[in-house]
């Protein structure tokens, strides 16, 4: 049993104390610590799919959860490849750095990389812009679309079920019909670790691998596996302007309008999303060691913090949950 | 907050261990409330889903916050002021990480019990002090001891309504104990509680001051998770094969999977399932770092001494402790789908990682959760049914009984036709079996 953390010797001390030793003349601890239950877990979970289904493919954000979800993947298969492709639903929005990110993982790894374009859609009439310039809930046509053109049926979320109260009810495999609704009623249950990914032609299954993660244990996982992310999610300065109590990127996309005085801020990204609504918290946290304390003390959920689209309405989540968001 | 702060944190929470847990209680016995308290008083609700529960607890005309609204989650079940589906929480303490499955009480969500508790270590039921142990309580006490979960925990709620007497718990604790016994239920912990003012929930009361136990977090912190492994069956479900191909891995070949039950080491004989195949294991792999001994549930890859031909839904067990091989099975099932189960029906049959065609011979018996009497050939199980049936499988499994092995004692029916999860079966005897067992020679035989 190994506990890899910034402070491995007191870890294993405070581990052995938990735990119950083995059988004769060995001091193996049969318990695992809370993050190898989870990683053990997703793996299973990742592995599951590419024993059960023909077309599976990974969403990639770039975001902290779809960098985690990646790095199960490449150690569920190592030294092999995984048997995977990577689908970005690009809303034009972008941070550059993320974008930077992404190319740069796939090329390292040898993924292949789809990309579901909303700026395609609007350019060609299919969407419009809202009036508020989100482009988050734009998201849901052309990843369905996607999915469908493309075949593929088993599709990886990086949600979790800690995220929010629609999420919680999420399960493990989550079964979509062919226009990626999702039906809360329509649910299989899921007993044991035996799941159902049982599906017509034409239907999919979401599949989260992280459903049982938090937001802490990401960001432990992320620091005891050394993961490198996107600089964004570190304090830097940034020209931000406040709308909704939220501090958004100054940019191309709509921001700030009249009356929204822009400003340098030292902020930090919990969540990464669309430019239009994701919004950064004020922060001098530069290691993720210092990012894990301030989550750790923080009085606000990462999309309470964060996320403008999960204000809408009370049940905001669960409304674009049913029509094939992510 | 200082480096050192930050250090310390870290490192405290990757050291806990994690615990699963599922609560269960009927209408009105303050199961929301109990949940919404843990959640609140452990710190693990923010600020923004507080204010979120203020706001709809003000427009309900409520006068404070009603912690049962941060767990009901769709729109559905807030309209109805009820709890329709199993919703998964989270929450940590220096000690412990915790995911509690929140399973509603209704008589028709039986499925959703059994879902909660099949994964479970731990099962908090809850009774309301005025009313103490009634039907519900006597299903959800019965599903705990069926699901083999092995931790009950009795939480007595609204003793503030009893006027926190002494005697009520003591003759609640003293007759749920009693019948969980008869039930095969290896240990109840009782706790007299009050979820609405907070009583043994986190803190521990300053009114109940003959109660001298651990309030329920408490409880949930130090009951163990760890299991006796040495005693297991050791179990590995292959799920899939590893095989690079690679100039730099040219030969690799290992075989993945979460180890079921038990520990694997390096050196050791195994039998590969079904075809009996033995050789030893030359190497295992606990993501991308070799280690001599894994345990579950570990997810590991096992590399073998010999090619042999192992794919997929193959079972690894150490060469003298094979389960039988059997194309009959015999189980207690919780069917949880709408359509019925009925004798003939042509299902698939997923055990570990291999499905495979099945049908179902008989329907010997339905087991009627709040007595415990047993119907004799009800013909089909309907939702939320408990029965016994026998299956007869396309292909020899490995099937361990449910009793000795949770998860390779486990299986789910599967309808080839739409693909709807049907019937949740635990193979081998249990309190519904029909009769006695018998000297176990009938095996295969139809003649119930």
């Amino acid at each position: 049993m190994t506990v890899i953390s910034p402070n491995a010797a007191t870890t294993r001390e405070t581990h052995m104390t938990a735990v119950a030793t083995a059988q004769e003349g060995t001091d193996i601890p049969y318990a695992l610590s809370h993050l190898d239950a989870l990683e053990s877990e997703a793996v299973h979970i990742v592995r599951e799919v590419a024993g059960e289904f023909e077309r599976p493919v990974i969403l990639f954000s770039g975001g902290k959860d779809s960098i985690v979800m990646l790095h199960l993947a490449l150690k569920a298969f190592a030294p092999a490849s995984v048997p995977f492709s990577l689908l970005h639903v690009d809303t034009g929005h972008n941070f550059p750095e993320v974008l930077e990110y992404r190319d740069r993982v796939v090329a390292a790894h040898g993924l292949r990389l789809h990309v579901a374009s909303v700026q395609d859609y609007i350019d060609r009439g299919v969407l419009k812009e809202r009036p508020d310039g989100t482009r988050n809930p734009l998201q849901t046509l052309p990843l369905t679309e996607k999915i469908q053109s493309e075949r593929f049926d088993a599709v990886f979320g990086g949600g979790r079920r800690d995220e929010e109260k629609a999420r919680a009810k999420e399960r493990v495999f989550s079964l979509r019909d062919a226009f990626s609704q999702w039906d809360p009623r329509r649910q299989r249950p899921e007993l044991w670790q035996l799941y159902n990914g049982r599906h017509a032609p034409g239907e999919h299954v979401r599949v989260f691998p992280l459903s049982n993660w938090t937001e802490l244990d990401v960001w432990q996982y992320i620091a005891r596996e050394d993961i490198e992310l996107p600089e964004i999610y570190f304090a830097h300065e940034r020209e931000v302007f406040q709308r909704s109590g939220m501090w958004l990127t100054a940019g191309e996309w709509g921001g700030p309008k009249e009356g929204e005085r822009v400003e340098k801020r030292l902020v930090r990204y919990r969540t990464v999303g669309d430019m239009s609504c994701t919004g950064a918290v004020d922060s001098d946290a530069v290691t993720l060691e210092q990012v894990i304390a301030e989550i750790a003390a923080s009085r606000l959920t990462e999309r309470g913090a964060t996320r403008a689209d999960d204000k809408l309405s009370e049940a905001a989540m669960e409304d674009r949950k049913r029509e094939g968001y992510f | 907050m200082t480096t050192t702060t930050t250090t310390t944190t870290t490192t405290e929470l990757s050291a806990t261990t994690l615990l699963r847990f599922a609560t269960a209680g009927s209408v009105d016995d303050g199961k929301s409330t109990l949940v919404g308290r843990l959640l609140h008083d452990s710190k693990s609700v923010l600020a923004d889903q507080l204010e979120a529960v203020e706001r709809a607890s003000a427009s309900r005309g409520q006068d404070g916050p009603d912690l049962a609204l941060l767990t009901d989650g769709l729109r559905a079940e807030r309209e109805q002021g009820i709890t329709i589906d199993v919703a998964y929480r989270y929450f940590a303490t220096p000690r412990r990480r915790f995911i509690l499955a929140d399973t509603p009480g209704h008589v028709q969500y039986t499925r959703n019990m059994v879902t909660g508790a099949s994964t479970a270590e731990l099962t908090v039921i809850l009774v309301d002090a005025r009313h103490g142990v009634v039907e519900q309580t006597r299903r959800h006490a019965a599903i705990a001891a069926l699901l083999r979960v092995p931790h009950v925990v009795l939480a007595v709620n609204k003793m503030d309504l009893v006027d926190y007497r002494e005697p009520v718990f003591a003759a609640i604790a003293e007759g749920f104990t009693a019948y969980a016994s008869e039930l095969g239920i290896p240990e109840v912990t009782a706790i007299p509680i009050s979820a609405l003012v907070g009583d043994n929930v986190v803190e521990p009361s300053a009114t109940m001051d003959w109660y001298g136990g651990p309030t329920v977090l408490e409880h949930l912190e130090t009951v163990p998770v760890s299991h006796d492994l040495a005693h297991c069956h050791a179990r590995l479900p292959v799920q899939y094969v590893i095989r690079p191909q690679t100039a730099e891995h040219p030969d690799y070949r290992g075989y993945a999977g979460q180890i079921a039950a038990g520990t694997f080491r390096v050196g050791e004989q195994v039998t590969v399932l079904p075809s009996g195949r033995t050789t030893r294991i030359s190497g295992i792999d606990l993501l991308g770092r070799p280690v001599d001994v894994a345990w579950t549930p570990q997810s590991v890859t096992l590399l073998l001494e010999d090619d042999l031909d192992v794919s997929r839904g193959d079972l690894i067990v150490p060469g003298e402790d094979a389960p039988a091989i059997t194309q009959d099975i015999e189980a207690t099932v919780c069917h949880v789908a709408d359509q019925p189960l009925t004798v003939g029906h042509r299902v698939l049959l997923k055990h570990g990682t291999r499905t495979v065609k099945a049908i179902v011979k008989d329907i010997p018996s339905r087991l009627t959760l709040d007595d415990l009497s047993l119907h004799a050939h009800p013909e089909r199980l309907g939702a939320n049914d408990i029965g016994r049936v026998r299956i007869r499988t396309a292909e020899p499994l490995p099937v361990d009984a449910y009793a000795d092995s949770r998860r390779t004692g486990s299986f789910i029916l599967i309808d080839p036709a739409d693909g709807t999860t049907l019937t949740a079966g635990m193979a081998g005897e249990s309190f519904a079996t029909p009769e006695p067992v018998k000297d176990g020679a009938d095996e295969g035989g139809w003649d119930f």
